[in-house]
């Protein structure tokens, strides 16, 4: 099998077992890379050489038995908001575009102390604002299914990268959605964790309060090893969670006899597709047959989760952006008039419309006399939905879910409409508010050939029963590659390369 | 649509946000502020009464460590990033007359 159709695991257990090279995997990686990003442009920013310096030195810890563990050597992908020391991190923002970090984010630092080696930064929409990564200044990147459409965002270029096997694996982040609609888009799995299980420290912040890193992987098992790896508890983020078991590797079985699982009618009305209702509920059987115990019920107030989404994460992306001003890194504007002018300037040219959008309706809704009727009203909702989640976890393990009403819309199609575009979002961004553990799964493709994700949510803490669900689904349906994917392997092959 | 956005609290806003507006993208705000309050106005459908304002969903408060210097120095590389520098500092333009 090719290197780079391996999965992380797969391909760790390999380099340990000296059949492959860390250097070898990092080289088709960048092969990989250079054949079929021209054309979908999931990074930003690829790091070739440093990449292969990264390979060549975690390949000597690993022939002297430093690094045993399976992800050591394997090549990773990193979203750009994720700050990598000496390697740039532009947040696909134009105020950032030169930035290059002295640190190295939190979660990173434990993939590297695995032994990752990381090969680039992916794209995304600007400043994980967007659900389609159409917003990055450094353009947009393309559906690895169907180049005429959308990767999902934000954390497109992650996806996309997963989905083209332009990595092994990716990070991503995910403040409304921003991992899982990607991963369902691009037919990858991708998980948003608990609030609190992996730092912060180093991810540009939006919405601190909803913000949270995860892994977006070729299967469960990755997504499982992943997540293992990353999760901590991180002085350096006071939101960061000391919780328990984090050994989410041992929940890769297929038991899911007597697990409840619950389907919110509410998620299943007017407005999704009914290709993808179907799917899902096809998923739903198969878990069934497997012991699982599948009932319907009301988990209500759902249309009130996006307008509480955009005025929570507006003012807290108001406020962390602030510290934009063209001062200390960053954009500074060319011509300005004193300090103030310097500031309006550098941010006006620096950010993009989307950004500019939310940072306005954000200073909006915490200015006196708006504070107590849209930010204050917004935060007793979201007690109202983490209420309504935990009513739903007294009775169920898991909701099931679809991760979005859609698969993948044609590029352009979107922007135009905002308020059109946030709906895109509404089974995901509840989560958030409620800080709970979410994973997008493919569960099928509709009858233009686009992955549809089912989406598994679970109560905090419970990421394990979220894996063995997912894993035993996972057991009952082929892997899906893209096309162009497995056109560039049979190429590869008739030309004689010993793949 | 409900909310009209005026002149005056578009150029308020734009002055709490630090941005400049060029007259197009003064009109598109109002538009797309008034939209996004009109739609965000719908939870004024839900009675909350006696709810507490969430902020965070776990109960952390005033999360302390102790006041030492972990990071290495790294003065140089930060400097590497300013738009200008002049003698080891950031530079700006004059303040202070």
């Amino acid at each position: 099998m090719k290197i780079t159709a391996l999965g992380a695991v797969e391909l760790g257990k390999k380099i340990q077992a000296r059949e492959i090279s860390s250097v070898e995997a990092t080289k088709e990686v960048l092969r990989q890379i250079d054949a079929l990003d021209p054309i979908y442009h999931s990074y930003v920013t690829v790091a070739g050489e440093q990449a292969l310096e990264q390979a060549r030195a975690v390949q000597k810890a690993i022939d002297e038995g430093t690094l045993t563990g399976t992800l050591a050597g394997v090549p990773v992908a990193i979203k750009d908001n994720l700050c990598t020391r000496g390697l740039r991190t532009t947040c696909s923002s134009n105020i950032l575009s030169n930035f290059v970090p002295t640190y190295t984010a939190q979660a990173v630092v434990n993939l590297e102390k695995a032994g990752a080696v990381i090969v680039g930064k992916t794209n995304m929409d600007e400043f994980a604002m967007g659900s389609t990564t159409e917003t990055s200044f450094f353009g947009v990147t393309k559906n690895p299914w169907n180049p005429d459409h959308v990767p999902g965002g934000s954390s497109g270029g992650s996806a996309a990268a997963v989905a083209l096997e332009e990595c092994s694996y990716a990070l991503g982040s995910d403040t409304g959605g921003s991992i899982r609609q990607p991963s369902s888009f691009c037919g990858v799995v991708g998980m948003k964790p608990t609030y609190g299980t992996v730092s912060r420290y180093g991810l540009i912040a939006y919405g601190s309060s909803l913000d949270q890193i995860g892994p977006i992987s070729k299967n469960v098992t990755d997504c499982a090893a992943i997540l293992e790896a990353i999760a901590s508890y991180d002085p350096k983020d006071s939101t960061s969670v000391r919780r328990g078991d984090t050994r989410f590797t041992e929940a890769l079985t297929e038991d899911v006899k007597g697990l409840r699982i619950g389907l919110p009618r509410d998620y299943y009305g007017d407005g999704l597709d009914g290709e993808i209702r179907d799917a899902i509920q096809k998923a739903a059987k198969e878990l069934e047959k497997k012991g699982a115990v599948i009932e319907e019920f009301d988990l209500g107030l759902v249309s009130y989760a996006i307008p509480a989404y955009y005025v929570i994460a507006s003012a807290e992306a108001s406020s962390n952006l602030a510290r934009f001003d063209g001062v200390k890194y960053g954009y500074r504007a060319k011509e300005y008039d004193g300090l103030h002018s310097m500031y309006k300037k550098s941010r006006s040219e620096g950010f993009g419309a989307e950004v500019k959008r939310r940072i306005m309706l954000g200073s909006f809704v915490l200015s006196s006399g708006y504070y107590d009727a849209y930010y204050l009203k917004a935060l007793r909702t979201k007690a109202l939905m983490k209420q309504a989640f935990d009513k739903a976890f007294e009775r169920f393990d898991i909701i099931l879910a679809p991760t979005a009403p859609t698969t993948a819309p044609k590029l352009g199609e979107s922007l135009s409409d905002p308020i059109k575009m946030y709906l895109g979002d509404i089974y995901t961004i509840s989560v958030n508010l409620a800080g709970l553990p979410a994973m997008s799964v493919p569960c099928g493709t509709d009858k233009n050939g686009l992955p549809i994700g089912m989406q598994l949510i679970g109560d905090c803490f419970t990421e394990k029963k979220l894996i063995r669900a997912a894993y035993a689904f996972e057991k009952t349906r082929e892997f899906a590659r893209p096309a162009v994917v497995l056109e560039r392997e049979r190429k590869e092959r008739e030309d004689g390369k010993n793949i | 649509m409900a909310n009209i956005i005026s002149d005056e609290t578009i150029e308020y806003v734009a002055i709490l946000a630090k941005l400049e507006l060029s007259p197009e993208e003064k009109e598109a705000a109002k538009k797309d502020m008034g939209e996004m309050l009109d739609y965000i106005d719908q939870l004024n459908e839900l009675d909350t009464t006696g709810v507490e304002p969430m902020s965070h969903i776990f109960p952390i408060s005033n999360v302390f460590r102790e006041d030492v210097v972990t990071n290495t120095d790294v003065r140089e590389q930060m400097l590497a990033n300013a738009p200008k520098q002049k003698d080891g500092s950031f530079q700006v333009p004059r303040t202070v007359e």
